[in-house]
């Protein structure tokens, strides 16, 4: 068991290898049946959006119920609804999301003071830190009809008449985008903010010697520095385009119905379909659709990834 | 250019004042809501100084709050074992795939890998938990569903032996008997203790703040966690105002813990994670540094 591993080069025959790693697959394994029941069995469920599902036959024995549950998906008003929805609030987050993150991450290297640096970096992330059921009642806390902040105070003084937040859809994509902005834009920063670091501070001495201001230091030298990494995480949010973050969708607006032209995603779809409404056919049709559009979109993302950086493509 | 200089410094620190202080106000107005009277807050709402200071709230939630004080165990019950067992289970996958002679390491990192890239959705993954697994309703719920093992902290953990522990160390362990397991345990983890500080913090966080499971798999408002608590009253709120609550309306008003109460059980389901997080910022902001470098 405890022989010296042969020297670098030399291959050892198979059997003597596999006989090595035994204790290797021993602890390989708890986890490896975890990822196999939790994800695995899951990815073949699938065929279950292909199937009239009776509970009595099991699912396997259910008849095939073809492409039908699709149909009725994409004959319905909802399946263009929750498409636009996803895909306008993932692309509007991810400009937005990432001007701001660049901007706090640039102003985070320009500041000198240290301790400045750490009271905002630590004041930043709180948002990321809290459940998004907390961000909702933050959220009611601003909005509420009676009581909230905004209603209460702001409109007050403004002398104008309290709003029904959560019942005008008109403000909510505001709002999504606020609240979206205000969760994540201290953790990306930092993101980005890490790559500064890696920054040489010779450059910024360079530039400031052929008489570069703070201003053309940014432009030219932290630019730079940043583009790699804006364009990574750019294409992998991208490749994360279909999918929305539920309880951003579903707790903050509180699961309001007449929000629910712009509020409701794929996953709040399939979330309703399947546990609200027992609707098995449309959720696990929708569930696919996401499921596959999503996995297409990685692969072609991280295609192009490799064609512009190789370093950076996931594999 | 001395007051260009001035002004773009007087102009930074004004936007990050700014964002410092919408960071910081929806929790100050959280926390001195529910420290409001009650009286105070039907009157003026939330607000940031109230005119009248009160403790109500959290007298109240404590002395019929038998519910709360369950849910509060429950989730410390849950983010332990789920975090221990979680860990346990990252190290476990991760150390084999760190090493080069392992065979079959390829096809391993191949399968951890993937889960990234494509999954089956919300639909197999509930239909299998609760027919197939039975799950529903009861204590594991909140720890299996997919929190317990995260691909990405298994490639994280796995980068982090293979750059930090020197094959050499390795080796030597070896020459000196050690087994696989032994080297493990007492020479590998050891050197690794602030990966092993970050995960266990991004896991445990990630079990503190869960509600999804708990939305999923609970109807038995017994085995609820702090988070599910919070969710359920929002949600019975909607459902008052909504009116769907007909004749039960006003019996539900009667229990329905009051505007400033809500904001105390949020404060309390907030509190341990904005205490303790500033303590382990450093491996925080660590882990997120590796994750976006190595990711």
């Amino acid at each position: 068991m405890s022989a010296i591993a042969p020297s670098a080069g030399k291959k050892a025959s198979f059997g003597i290898r596999f006989k090595r790693s035994i204790p290797l697959y021993l602890m390989v394994l708890p986890g490896l049946v975890y990822l196999i029941i939790n994800n695995y069995i899951p990815m073949f469920g699938i065929i279950i959006a292909f199937k009239n599902v009776n509970w009595r036959k099991g699912i396997l024995a259910s008849p095939w119920a073809g492409f039908s549950n699709f149909e009725y998906l994409f004959k319905t008003k909802d399946a263009w609804t929750i498409t636009r929805n996803t895909l306008c609030y993932n692309l509007v987050f991810i400009v937005l999301g990432t001007v701001l993150a660049i901007a706090v991450a640039i102003l985070l290297n320009e500041i000198r003071s240290k301790r400045l640096k750490q009271v905002y970096q630590t004041v930043f992330l709180l948002p990321y830190l809290i459940s998004i059921v907390v961000v909702s009642y933050l959220v009611y806390a601003m909005l509420s009809i009676d009581s909230g902040f905004v209603n209460r105070t702001i409109l007050t003084a403004m002398g104008k008449d309290a709003v029904a937040w959560y019942t005008e859809p008109k403000y909510w994509p505001f709002i999504l985008v606020i609240v979206y902005l205000w969760k994540t834009f201290g953790y990306n920063s930092i993101v980005y903010y890490a790559t500064l670091m890696g920054v040489d501070e010779s450059y910024y001495e360079a530039a400031a010697i052929d008489g570069a201001n703070r201003w053309q230091q940014i432009c030219h030298v932290t630019m730079p520095a940043l583009t790699p990494t804006i364009i990574t995480l750019t294409l992998l949010s991208i490749g994360k385009i279909f999918y929305s973050d539920f309880g951003l969708f579903y707790q903050v607006p509180m699961n309001s119905g007449p929000l629910l032209d712009v509020t409701n995603t794929i996953d709040t779809y399939v979330y309703r379909g399947l546990i609200q409404l027992n609707d098995l056919g449309m959720s696990s049709a929708a569930g696919v659709y996401q499921s596959v559009v999503g996995f297409v979109l990685v692969l072609t993302v991280n295609y192009i990834v490799g064609r512009v950086d190789k370093d950076n493509a996931l594999f | 250019m001395v007051e260009k200089k001035s002004s773009f410094y007087f102009f930074a620190n004004v936007f990050m004042m700014f964002l410092l202080i919408c960071s910081i106000f929806p929790f100050a107005l959280l926390v001195m809501s529910s420290l409001t009277e009650e009286k105070t807050l039907i009157q003026n709402g939330y607000s940031l100084f109230p005119a009248k200071f009160g403790l109500d709230s959290y007298i109240y939630m404590f002395k019929s709050g038998s519910s709360i004080i369950r849910a509060y165990g429950i989730t410390m019950l849950v983010t332990v074992v789920g975090t221990c067992s979680g860990m346990l289970l990252t190290m476990l996958l991760a150390y084999p795939l760190s090493r080069k002679e392992f065979f079959g390491r390829e096809i391993l990192a191949f399968i951890v890998f993937f889960t990234m890239l494509f999954n089956g959705g919300l639909v197999p993954t509930y239909i299998m938990y609760t027919r197939y697994f039975h799950l529903r309703n009861t204590l594991w719920a909140l720890i299996i569903p997919s929190l317990l093992v995260n691909a990405f902290y298994v490639i994280m953990m796995r980068t982090y032996f293979s750059t930090n522990i020197p094959d050499a160390v390795v080796e030597a362990a070896r020459i000196d008997g050690a087994g696989e397991w032994r080297t493990l345990f007492q020479i590998v983890l050891p050197m690794s203790v602030p990966m092993i500080a970050t995960l266990a913090l991004l896991i445990g966080l990630g079990y503190w703040n869960d509600w999804k499971n708990g939305l999923y798999y609970l109807t038995d408002s017994n085995l609820f966690s702090i988070q599910n608590i919070l969710n359920r009253m929002l949600q019975d709120v909607q459902f008052l105002k909504s009116g769907a609550g007909g004749s039960n309306a006003s019996e539900i008003a009667a229990t329905l813990p009051s505007t400033g109460i809500k904001m105390a059980i949020a404060v309390v389901g907030a509190l341990p994670v904005m205490v303790v997080y500033p303590f382990f910022q450093k491996f925080f902001i660590k882990g997120i540094t590796i994750g976006a470098v190595k990711g």
